[in-house]
């Protein structure tokens, strides 16, 4: 599915400093039944977001007016669990492009890829400074540019780089996907599958 | 320098390698379940393009579907939408579809096994994170997500950087009680739940080699809650007695070109990895969690950690608590419960079902709790009936419920309520995993077993004590 194209991206941020954040989180598999992809922004942390009576928490950052902007931050290990990519969705949907992590799950990194969300990796001391960052000021303003790979804190100037493979740059920078790529080898595909049995 | 096992069946299956990006690697088998492909049939079609091996996939029904009363329609009007949309998507595109009360129908992980489609040296996927499952036979097998689903369907590949590799290696004796379940969860409690993130693992040594293939899956099953993308095991004697005449398993001249290839599946003597981890298999308790997430857990007689004594973030480690309504320094024996659940990929095989049925036997179910027992697939559900297994269920006032992933993630009906405990045999004891305010702990089939027939949380061994005495 066609994404917008991935430059520069300059944008206040929305801080989750909880280590694990799983997909089931991300969004409960209740919200999975859908045949089509549109709606789960609309669920994106559906628990964490919402009592069960459907009125928002009002603890939960989403519901903080104060917090917003296109990217996401997260703590240690994000996107565990299960592989649904209904979750890279639901983030993409809700309006983030980008999610910082000091570290991601391999199977949500991948979806976010493949969806037009960037996943960018930065040490967890530069993690730190970006949550205390946010928490002094909350429209303190975060520069991810993927030509240059790297993510800025605005204020301050204060820069890390990170890392991306140059296929996937590639991709997300010109809004192509794995799909043509794939289709464009369909040639060499087949003869390779003809030397493998079913 | 010598290969890894890994190695070996990756890099025969590498279609191209791009610079500076992923390799372009191919799938022998897709399997294709309701949940994470509409969408992905949904891109065929806006690109106009056919499935491009329809005989390399196999697609079955089994996360949003009722665990009773199979024959009738699916009540929910979302999940029945869902179940046509695979039955017709398959239909159009020519694959072979295990819909609802078909005898081959049940949970992805355990009919890919049980109908000979995974096989020694495979690449598998699916689109789900269990399909490391199909690791216990020497495959790569790994969970994909539903972009990715949509490539394999149009192309037969995916396109992934080769992962780092981790070998774990377990010699020794496992003591009573200790079931491949407890030696998954003992492994991720060391872990952690990102200590594999990056890699793929081999599971080796003695433990693993005495292991059934029941076990074995289980083990792998549980690969990716430590992170990785997937395990793996060397195929041996007993994996290819278990493979051979399956339906879909080579037959003739091919068995015997197969086997060539399959005893060639080891690591070599000189090969190397990036991590290797060694542990005693005398170590390994029966293990329970406490907390929310698989790598939150610990042998049975054990006591939950001050956040002290953890190493993550003490703000998560005690949002974690609340939930679970815990406290640093209680022991989890003891601890009521109202739910027990046997089944799901990671333990609803029918290995799992004689663990269980061993210890209620001559037992009754505790009054306090609801035991939902869901077998993997309908070819369980026969040996569970003509092993005598149900008698022994019924006699001690269980039922055994229809085929499906059931309450491992609660699509269906079958929640655990808020506030509720469940001992579950399933894979993850996420917040809300088990129904919106649920609370699970994960346990082998020996502890659920305990759970169920005392309301409580209880060693096993002291009930099979009891037994032998």
């Amino acid at each position: 599915m066609a994404y917008d194209k991935f430059e520069v991206l300059t944008s206040t941020a929305v801080p989750l400093p909880i280590e694990n954040v799983d997909t089931d989180q991300i969004i409960p598999a209740r919200f999975l039944k859908a045949t089509e992809r549109k709606g789960f922004g609309d669920n994106l942390f559906r628990d964490w977001r919402y009592n069960n009576d459907g009125t928002p928490k009002e603890s939960f950052v989403l519901n903080n007016a104060q917090y917003g902007g296109k990217i996401l931050v997260g703590g240690k290990n994000f996107g565990s669990g299960s592989s649904r990519e209904h979750a890279a969705w639901a983030v993409y949907d809700y309006g983030f492009r980008c999610v910082v992590s000091s570290f991601f799950a391999d199977i949500f990194r991948n979806n976010c890829l493949n969806v037009g969300v960037l996943p960018v990796q930065v040490s967890p001391e530069f993690l730190e400074k970006i949550f205390r960052a946010i928490e002094k000021n909350p429209h303190t303003e975060l520069k991810v540019d993927l030509p240059s790979q790297t993510i800025t804190l605005s204020e301050t100037g204060e820069s890390e780089s990170f890392d991306i493979n140059e296929y996937k740059k590639g991709n997300l920078l010109n809004g192509f996907d794995d799909i043509d790529y794939l289709l464009n080898l369909k040639e060499d595909i087949k003869e390779f599958a003809s030397s493998r049995p079913i | 320098m010598g290969k890894t096992l890994f190695d070996k069946v990756w890099d025969s299956h590498v279609v191209k390698n791009i610079e500076n990006g992923p390799d372009v690697l191919f799938i022998d088998r897709h399997l294709v379940h309701e949940v994470t492909s509409p969408v992905a049939f949904l891109g065929l079609k806006n690109r106009n393009i056919p499935v491009l091996y329809p005989n390399r996939t196999f697609a079955t029904a089994d996360h949003n579907t009722p665990t009773i009363n199979q024959h009738l329609p699916v009540k929910d009007e979302l999940s029945a939408n869902q179940l046509k949309a695979l039955e017709k998507n398959a239909g159009e595109h020519g694959i072979p579809y295990w819909g609802l009360g078909h005898e081959k129908n049940g949970i992805v992980h355990v009919i890919g096994p049980e109908n000979g489609i995974t096989v020694p040296g495979a690449t598998i996927v699916c689109g789900d994170s269990h399909t490391s499952t199909h690791g216990a036979f020497g495959a790569i097998a790994f969970g994909i997500g539903t972009s990715e689903v949509e490539m394999v369907l149009a192309s037969q590949c995916i396109m992934q950087p080769k992962p780092k590799k981790m070998r774990i290696n377990i010699e020794g004796e496992l003591s009573t009680a200790v079931t491949p379940k407890d030696v998954a969860l003992f492994i991720i409690s060391k872990l952690t739940t990102s200590g594999a993130t990056g890699y793929f693992v081999e599971y080796a040594g003695s433990v693993f080699r005495e292991m059934s293939m029941e076990g074995r899956m289980t083990v792998c099953n549980l690969s990716i809650e430590m992170g990785a993308r997937g395990g793996m095991i060397a195929p041996d004697e007993k994996t290819f007695e278990y493979v051979k005449g399956r339906e879909f398993a080579p037959k003739g001249t091919d068995w015997d070109k197969a086997m060539a290839y399959w005893e060639t599946l080891y690591t070599e003597d000189d090969a190397t990895f990036d991590k290797e981890l060694t542990f005693a298999a005398s170590e390994i308790e029966p293990m329970i969690t406490y907390g929310t997430n698989p790598g939150m857990g610990f042998g049975i007689s054990n006591s939950i950690p001050t956040a002290e004594q953890i190493d993550g973030a003490k703000a998560t480690f005690a949002k974690s608590l609340a939930y679970m309504e815990f406290n640093e320094g209680d022991s989890m024996i003891g601890k009521p419960i109202d739910f027990v659940f046997l089944g799901s990929c990671t333990n609803g095989r029918i290995e799992d079902f004689r663990a269980f049925a061993s210890i209620i036997k001559g037992r009754k179910k505790a009054d306090n709790v609801t035991a939902w027992l869901v077998p993997g697939s309908h070819k369980v559900e026969a040996a569970i009936k003509e092993e005598g297994i149900l008698d022994i269920l019924q006699e001690a006032g269980f039922e055994l419920r229809e085929p499906g992933c059931s309450a491992c993630l609660a699509m269906n009906d079958d929640k655990v309520p808020a506030g509720k405990y469940a001992v579950s045999t399933s894979n993850r004891n996420f917040e809300g995993r088990q129904g919106p305010g649920s609370r699970t702990l994960l346990a082998s089939p020996l502890v659920a077993a305990a759970a169920a027939v005392t309301g409580k949380v209880t060693d096993p061994r002291e009930l099979m004590q009891l037994q032998e005495a």
